[in-house]
Order: C-alpha cells, then structure tokens, then sequence
C-alpha cells in the first residue's frame, strides 16, 4: 500500500496527514483527526450522513479518496460552530426541533450551510431538492426544512467558510 | 420568598422544552458507538454467512482462515453450545448443524483490520447439504411443509407463547368471542378480504455495531448501539453460561433504532468472538448490506379478514387469519402474532370475533420488532375493510367509524373494558383537518385527487410484569442528576426524563442532566426501550424516585425548622415553608444535611431517591379463547387522514396533505409528541409508496439505499398538521401514555382509501409504486374516464 503525505485545511485549521491511497476522506476525517461528528451510515454514497463541505460544496466524504483533498479546504460539521457560536443553521434546527437521533443531523447541516451559502432565500421547494441526498428516518423532515428557512433571515456570527482561493 | 420566587413558577410538564442532547447533536459531539477510541488493540470482526436459505452444515473448515497473517480467532457454533432467544430459545449464536436463511452466521473471524478480517472468510471452507425452502408463511403453517425446527418441543418459551411441536408455528394466538358463524345471517353487508404485506426494514442510518471485550477475570464488556443493554445483558449472559452480572451493556447514543435495535440480534457474536481474544475489543460493525438481509426485519404478513355490519351499519362480527412470516428464527414474532392477535378487531366494538394469528417459521431474513408490532400490517388490511364494509352499507366511512369505535367502558373482544380514550374527537379532529368530504379539484387536468382516513389502537406488547427503575441525586450546587435505563433513541425520552423530575421535585429543567450513556453496571434496570412504553412506564419510575426524594428533603426541613412537612414545598429548587416563611435553597441541605436545632449535631446525609414500578394488574389471556380481564396495561388510539393526487400518465402519487390526531393522555412535551405524528406518519408514507424488501428464493435482492428506497425530503407531504388528544390514562405520569410507534399505523391504509377515492382502485398489498399503479389503471381501463 502506497502513503501520501497531504496538506489539507480542515475546519480552518492547516493540517499534513500521511494516508493511504484507498483511504476514504470520510475515513481520514474519523480515525487521523478524531472528528467524529462526520457519520459513516453506507459507506456507498447514499445516504448523505458523511456530509462535509470540500472547496464549498457538499459532497458525501465516503467516496471522495483523501488524496484528491490534497491542498483543499474541508468542513466539517465540527467546524460550522466558531468561539462556541454556533451557525444559524445550528440554532435553527435545535429551534424548530429537526433534530431527533442525530445520525443524519451533521449531513443535514453541511448540505444545508452549502444551500445558504448559494442561495440566501430558498424556497421551500429549493430547500427540498437541497436536502434530496440526505436520508433522515426519524423527523419526516418537515421541521429540518423550517430550519433551514428560518436560518435564511438569521445573519452569520462565525466567519464565512474559507474558498481554497481566499 | 425572595429566591424561590414562587409568583413565576411554570410546571415543566406539558411545555416543549428543547431537546436536552441538542447541542451534541449539532456540533459533532454526540459520541455513537462507533465514535468510542479503544486504540490499538481493537480488532475488527467480520461474519461467515450462509449462503442458502436453508441446508445442513456437514463440515466447517477453518485451518487456512486461521494461518492467514493478522487473524488472531477463527469461531463457529462448535464454541456456543448455548440456545438464545427472548420469548422463544430457538437459536445458536453461530449455526451448529443447520443453517435456516441466507446470511445466517457460521463462523466469525477477529484479525487486526476489517479488511484481513473479511478476507479470512473466503479461506473458511463449509460444506452444506442444501435443503428445500420454506418461502410462503401459510405454507409453512400446513402439515405438508417441512418441519425447520425440529426440536421446537424442546425449545424454552415463556408462558403466554403456543408453539405447536412438529410444525413451523411457533405461536398460534386465539381469541373466541360471542358465535361469528350464526352472526354472518345476521348482516345485511359482509366483504372478505385478503392482503400481502412485504417485508420491510427498519433502514435506521446508523448501522448496527458491537464491541465487546473480555478482561482477565472473564467479566465481559459491550458496548452497542441498543434499544436493550438489560435484555442484551439477562440474554447473552444466559447463551454464553455468564452470571449476569459478569456482563456489563453499555449504550452510547443511538442513532435511530425503530425496533431494529430491540433484543439481541447481532450483538451477541461479537461477544462470542471477544471470549477468544481476552483482552482485546472485539469491533463488528454491519455493512449496509447486511444490515438488509441479517438484522431484523420487519416480517411479512398475509391477513385474510371477513367481516360483516347490520343494516344500521353496527359490525356484528369478524374473522381474522394472520399467517406472520417469522423468518428462520424469532424473538420478537411470536409477540408481535399474540399482539395482532388480540387486537385483531381493530379499536372496534364487535360482539362476535373469531380471531387465529399464527407465527411461522420460515426461510427468510429474522422478523423482528418494527414500530408499530404488527399493527401497522395489520391495520393496512383492516381499515381498507372498513371502508370497503361502510361503502357496501351505505354509508360515510368517517360515520361508520365514529359508530363502531370504540368509547370509554366499550368491551373489549378479550373481554374487560376498555379505559378513557379520546378516539372519536380523534377521528372528527382528523376529518375536520382534512375538509372530509369536500373534493377539491385536481391540480392538472391528467391527475385525481382523493382523501382517505384510517384509525389505530396499539397496546404496550410485553410481558405482564416489565419493569423500571431510577434514581435521583443531586449535587452541592443543587442542580439534579437523573439516573434511568431507558434508552432515547432519537424520540426524546432523556428530555422527557428531565421534565418529569424537575416537575416533580420543584426546580427548573435546566437545572436537570440525564445520566447517559445507559450502563448496565451504573444505571438502573429498564426492562426495554419498546412498546412505546417509557413515557408511561419509566416515567412513573422517575417521579416516584424524585418524590422520594423530596419527601428526604422536606422531612429533614421539617425538623430542622421544627414545622411538619406538609407546610413546606420545593420550588424552584428552595425549600419554603408557607407557614414560617422560612426558606433554604437545595444546595444548603442535600449533600452536607442540616444542624440540629438544639446545636448538639447534624441530620441528614447526601440524599439519593430511588423508584421503580411496575404494571400489577395485567392478567393472562385465555390460550384456547384469548380472553382475560386485563390483558395489556392500556391502548393509545388516533387517526390520520391523507389527501393526494395520482398523475394519471405516471401512475405517481403525491401526499398533498397529511393529518394525525392521537389521544396521548398528556403531552409532556407537545412539540416532540407531534414530532412523533411527522416522523411516523413520513416512515407510514415511505412504507406504503417505496419499501418492499424484494425476496427471491430466500435472497433479499435490493439490499441498498438506492434499490431499497425509502422516503427522501421530496416525497413528504406540501402540509402536515399534528392534533394532541388528551384523554388522562389513570396509571401515567400527568396521565400520559405512549405515541412514538402509533404514529406510522394508520397512514398506509390511510393512504390506499385515498387511492381508491382518487382512481377506484385497490391493492392487495403495498408498496404503491408509481410503476404498480399504472399498470392497474391500464388494467381497469381508467385512462379516458
């Protein structure tokens, strides 16, 4: 088995981590960095519970090999919260009660920050389609779409997510 | 007064708190089982499966799995003599001389990664002799099948569970009321019905995980993601020739669980292959995949029903068959066919029930325990019959409803009464929410548009004497620590928890932290987090442990003051005397007590407050005739209604609107009860429009999240609206009662009455898929009307 040593901004923090070649970046992110919160639910890219922003947009941590990171910009759900504030998104889904087992919750999140970051007034209908990757078997998601509308109109205390240009 | 503040106090009881996990949950920091470090001795285990439905193992070969670099044990059934089950021991850990549905587990291997692990597999060499299937539970019930246990005579069962030796039937419930066969002349309408109702799985997004690990003196740690670290403990200890307290459960949070993580299923192989590495963690997580075909499903049903109504559309009488396809082994089946058993009726007065439901054994994946326990599948059947009956008579199938529904005092067909419910309001809350009745016009000229409604009632499926416990403590600073064995899987019972006790005690909910995770050595026992019966049950447990403890703390106040204790109170965490108008905060008195007024010592202690309970009045049911006075400790009712649209050229449906109303008793936290009603109404829709496990010869084909597809953000309805019903249970807390599984066991039958009002057409099973529902409407011909 071939190592690679990258260099990978994760969560505002940059980090050099030597990993395998078939390690998963979901797999880097649970067992080198200790961050947990970024779930394992398939391991196949289905159900969205690895969710983690790469260079901004979403993508399912699970099927993206840490290698192909290198010199990118990773965040994960520990890294949407700043100084213990947490993201609007964060206050809004814990206000609107989306969040039951947690499982999803952190996929949620990220796909939900991502659809923010593009388009500060989603429409229920955006909104739905924004989520459509996430699986959630508890909430029935209706509260997890308030949320995220409520969210919309709540203004960002923690510093904008980094781009790999800034 | 000045600390207590007694002009501000708001009961926490019956407000929507926030979830007392919701930070955790949303920063990541929620530690899952899978979350937990346990360094470099871990090992990683993976499982030998059968790859037959059903076949004799002549040999097990597992020299070379054993040789290869970095396996450190090889096991098979040949190291667990020991039976397992929870109402029926009918299984080994490993298969010994037969192995009875594909994914059965043969030999487990421990190595240094997952992936030396998984391919030490393909090295074990097992010889079968394979044997004819058992594919079909009615077949598997007839004399022809083969027998798949042939020892089930021999089996250990609990006392209400019928197995019939020689057969697959591993329960046959009765119930026997009135006479059905001289009431059929008696009814101007009767209609026969008969419904398939697949397999599904409970799809909760963690997958099932277990790490166990055996110290030195062979006491054994496991640590899983579980509905039921006591049972997990009584059981395993019990196959494995463990003293029970030897063996130490420990349940992080759970992320989802639905039944699926209810009992023993996979935990207790990764046990078995920890006692042959001491020392070392032992890791078996499922895959995906697995998680389809080897963890419990929810069994299939096929449910024929017969009954019939007089002119004034009163039933006279019903005559159900449940034939529940248990799959190869059961531990929950056989309760989930007594519980379809006795509710057969539905929550409907009939004078006149012949009720026979049969628990078969046959060559598929374990039935289990899946929210609602056979009353969503059965319900599925039920309430399109009784519209199908209402139609036939004549009348509204809201009306026809509200007529035979059962009130407070109706008699129940297993005899005794039934106790205050609040089923009709839920009915007309349902259909008022709906506009039943009014059609609104379709949204596009190539759809119709339809309105349905079902009802439900489901009891608490567990034995007579289930019990729970808790204490409470508190700390210098006052504040309150509860300790309880109720698991919260997503449905909020540790905030709940906190409600309870604070309301109990008299301070504020902030002031109230759960003691999680759930650990067998520490918390207290809960018999199971099932049944949608902690709310009732542990809830009882807490406010008499918290009452315990304010009787420690108001009797020492009271002699410290020299006052009786029934001048004092505890408000917001200060006791106060109304008669003195003394008061002291908590903090003062619960740990380092009170001086004596005389000065000549102290009084008191740190204070600890303990409470159990247990329902003491659950009498058995009938064997030959399923009757008793008080079979189950009560039955939460409701109703949902749904209107949707059929896309004539597609045959896809869309759910426009979905209402629920349940008579909770008392909604401890309104906002997570209705929760409850979205989540399980969503999990109703998505079995009733996508989920079948497909099985073919024994082989689950769609094992993943893309062929097995369950409902995304889109599939929900536009609007959903949950109405709380609060009719007091007299035994629960506030008089609360249970709802987090009811909520799914209305809606697909709900949903195919709406079908039918939309189209004209009916099913005889689920999933409604949009491919189904065109080809039926090509069948009736409904294009061009």
């Amino acid at each position: 088995m071939a190592f690679h040593k990258i260099t990978i901004t994760i969560n505002d923090e940059l980090e050099q981590v030597v990993v395998p070649s078939n390690m998963t970046l979901m797999r880097m992110l649970r067992e080198t960095q200790a961050l947990t919160g970024t779930k394992n639910g398939c391991s196949a890219g289905e159900c969205g519970a690895c969710t983690v922003l790469m260079n901004g947009e979403p993508v399912n941590s699970c099927m993206i090999l840490a290698v192909e990171c290198d010199g990118g910009v990773i965040t994960t759900v520990e890294g949407l919260a700043h100084d213990r504030q947490l993201d609007p998104i964060q206050e809004a889904i814990i206000e609107a009660g989306g969040v039951q087992c947690g499982f999803c919750t952190p996929g949620i999140l990220i796909s939900s920050r991502a659809l923010l970051n593009r388009n500060p007034n989603p429409s229920d209908e955006d909104i739905r389609e924004a989520l459509v990757g996430n699986l959630c078997r508890c909430t029935g998601y209706m509260r997890i779409v308030e949320a995220v509308k409520k969210a919309a109109g709540m203004k960002i205390v923690a510093a904008p997510i980094p781009m790999p240009s800034d | 007064m000045a600390q207590a503040n007694i002009t501000n106090i708001s009961s926490p009881v019956g407000e929507s708190k926030p979830r007392i996990d919701a930070r955790e949950k949303v920063t990541g920091a929620a530690i899952y089982t899978d979350d937990l470090q346990f360094g470099n001795a871990l090992l990683y285990a993976r499982i030998k499966r059968s790859p037959h439905p059903h076949a004799l193992i002549k040999k097990i070969d597992v020299t070379k799995a054993q040789v290869l670099p970095g396996v450190k044990a090889v096991v098979t059934g040949e190291d667990f003599p020991g039976y397992i089950g929870l109402y029926l021991q009918d299984r080994f850990i490993f298969c010994r001389d037969r192995v009875r549905y594909v994914g059965d587990p043969v030999a487990g291997v421990a190595a240094i990664s997952e992936e030396i692990a998984q391919n030490a597999l393909d090295l074990i060499e097992v010889e079968y002799e394979v044997l004819e299937p058992v594919l079909d539970p009615e077949f598997g019930a007839s004399p022809e099948a083969p027998a798949l246990h042939p020892d089930l005579g021999q089996y250990v069962v609990a006392g209400f569970i019928f197995p019939e030796a020689g057969t697959n039937i591993s329960n046959h419930f009765k119930l026997r009321k009135g006479d059905v066969d001289g009431a059929w002349e008696k009814c101007a309408a009767v209609i026969e019905r008969s419904y398939r109702i697949p397999h599904i799985q409970h799809v909760p997004l963690e997958p099932h995980i277990a790490i166990s690990r055996v110290d030195e003196k062979g006491e054994v740690t496991l640590w899983t993601s579980s509905q039921s670290p006591f049972a997990q403990r009584n059981l395993i200890a019990q196959s494995l020739g463990l003293s029970q307290s030897d063996m130490r459960v420990i349940s992080p949070v759970v992320g989802g669980g639905f039944g699926g993580k209810a009992g023993v299923s996979m935990e207790a192989l990764a046990v078995a292959i920890a006692m042959k590495v001491k020392g070392h963690p032992v890791k078996l997580r499922l895959t995906r995949e697995e998680e389809f075909y080897t963890a419990f499903v929810r069994q299939g049903l096929v449910a024929h029903f017969k009954m019939g109504c007089d002119e004034t559309g009163r039933l006279l009488a019903m005559e159900n068959r449940f034939y529940w396809d248990g799959g190869a082994y059961t531990e929950y089946g056989v309760n989930i066919a007594r519980a379809a058993g006795y509710s057969c009726t539905g929550p409907y007065e009939v004078p006149n029930v012949k009720g026979d439901s049969y628990c078969v054994y046959t060559n598929h994946p374990v039935g289990g325990p899946m929210r609602g326990f056979g009353m969503p599948e059965m319900h599925a059947g039920l309430e399109q019959c009784m519209d199908e009956l209402a139609l036939q008579i004549g009348m509204d199938a809201v009306d026809f409803r509200k007529l035979n529904c059962l009130k407070t005092d109706s008699i129940l067909a297993t005899g005794g009464r039934i106790h205050p419910i609040g089923l009709v309001e839920c009915i007309e809350k349902v259909s008022e929410a709906i506009e039943w009745g009014k059609k609104a016009p379709p949204s596009a000229p190539n759809k119709r548009r339809g309105k349905g409604l079902a009802a439900m009632w489901k009891a608490p499926a567990m034995p007579p004497n289930a019990g729970s416990s808790a204490w409470v403590e508190l700390a210098e600073d006052g504040k309150v620590n509860v300790g309880i064995g109720g698991q919260d899987l997503g449905q909020g019972s540790f905030t709940i928890s906190a409600q309870m006790a604070a309301a109990t005690l008299g301070v504020p909910y902030e002031w109230v932290r759960v003691a999680a995770p759930v650990d067998t050595r520490y918390s207290p026992y809960e018999w199971q987090t099932v049944a949608s019966r902690l709310t009732w049950s542990m809830g009882n447990a807490i406010v008499n442990a918290a009452r315990d403890v304010r009787r420690q703390v108001l009797d020492l106040v009271s002699e410290a003051w020299e006052e009786t204790p029934d001048g004092l109170d505890i408000v917001n965490g200060v006791v106060i005397s109304y008669k003195s108008e003394k008061e002291t905060p908590l903090k003062n008195l619960v740990i380092y007590g009170l001086p004596k007024p005389d000065g000549s010592g102290w009084r008191g202690g740190p204070i600890i407050g303990r409470g159990n309970f247990m329902p003491n009045d659950v009498t058995g049911l009938d064997a030959e005739t399923g009757q008793g006075e008080h079979g189950v400790v009560h039955y939460t009712t409701g109703a949902q209604a749904v209107e949707l649209e059929v896309d004539l050229d597609t045959g896809q449906i869309e759910i426009i609107k979905g209402v629920a109303a349940f008579d909770v008793g008392k909604a401890i936290n309104p906002e997570m009860v209705k929760a409850q009603m979205e989540g399980g109404l969503v999990q109703g829709l998505s079995s009733a429009l996508f989920e079948q496990l497909q099985l073919k010869d024994g082989f689950v084909q769609n094992p993943s999240l893309v062929d097995y597809r369950i409902a995304t953000s889109t599939d929900i309805p536009r609007e959903m609206k949950s109405i709380i019903v609060e009719v007091p249970q007299d035994d629960g807390p506030w008089g609360a009662r249970g709802i987090g599984e009811h909520s799914m066991v209305p809606t697909l039958p709900a949903i195919a009455n709406a079908i039918y009002d939309a189209i004209g057409i009916r099913f005889d099973g689920p999933p409604f898929t949009a491919e189904k529902v065109y080809l039926a409407m090509l069948d009736a011909g409904t294009f061009g009307k």
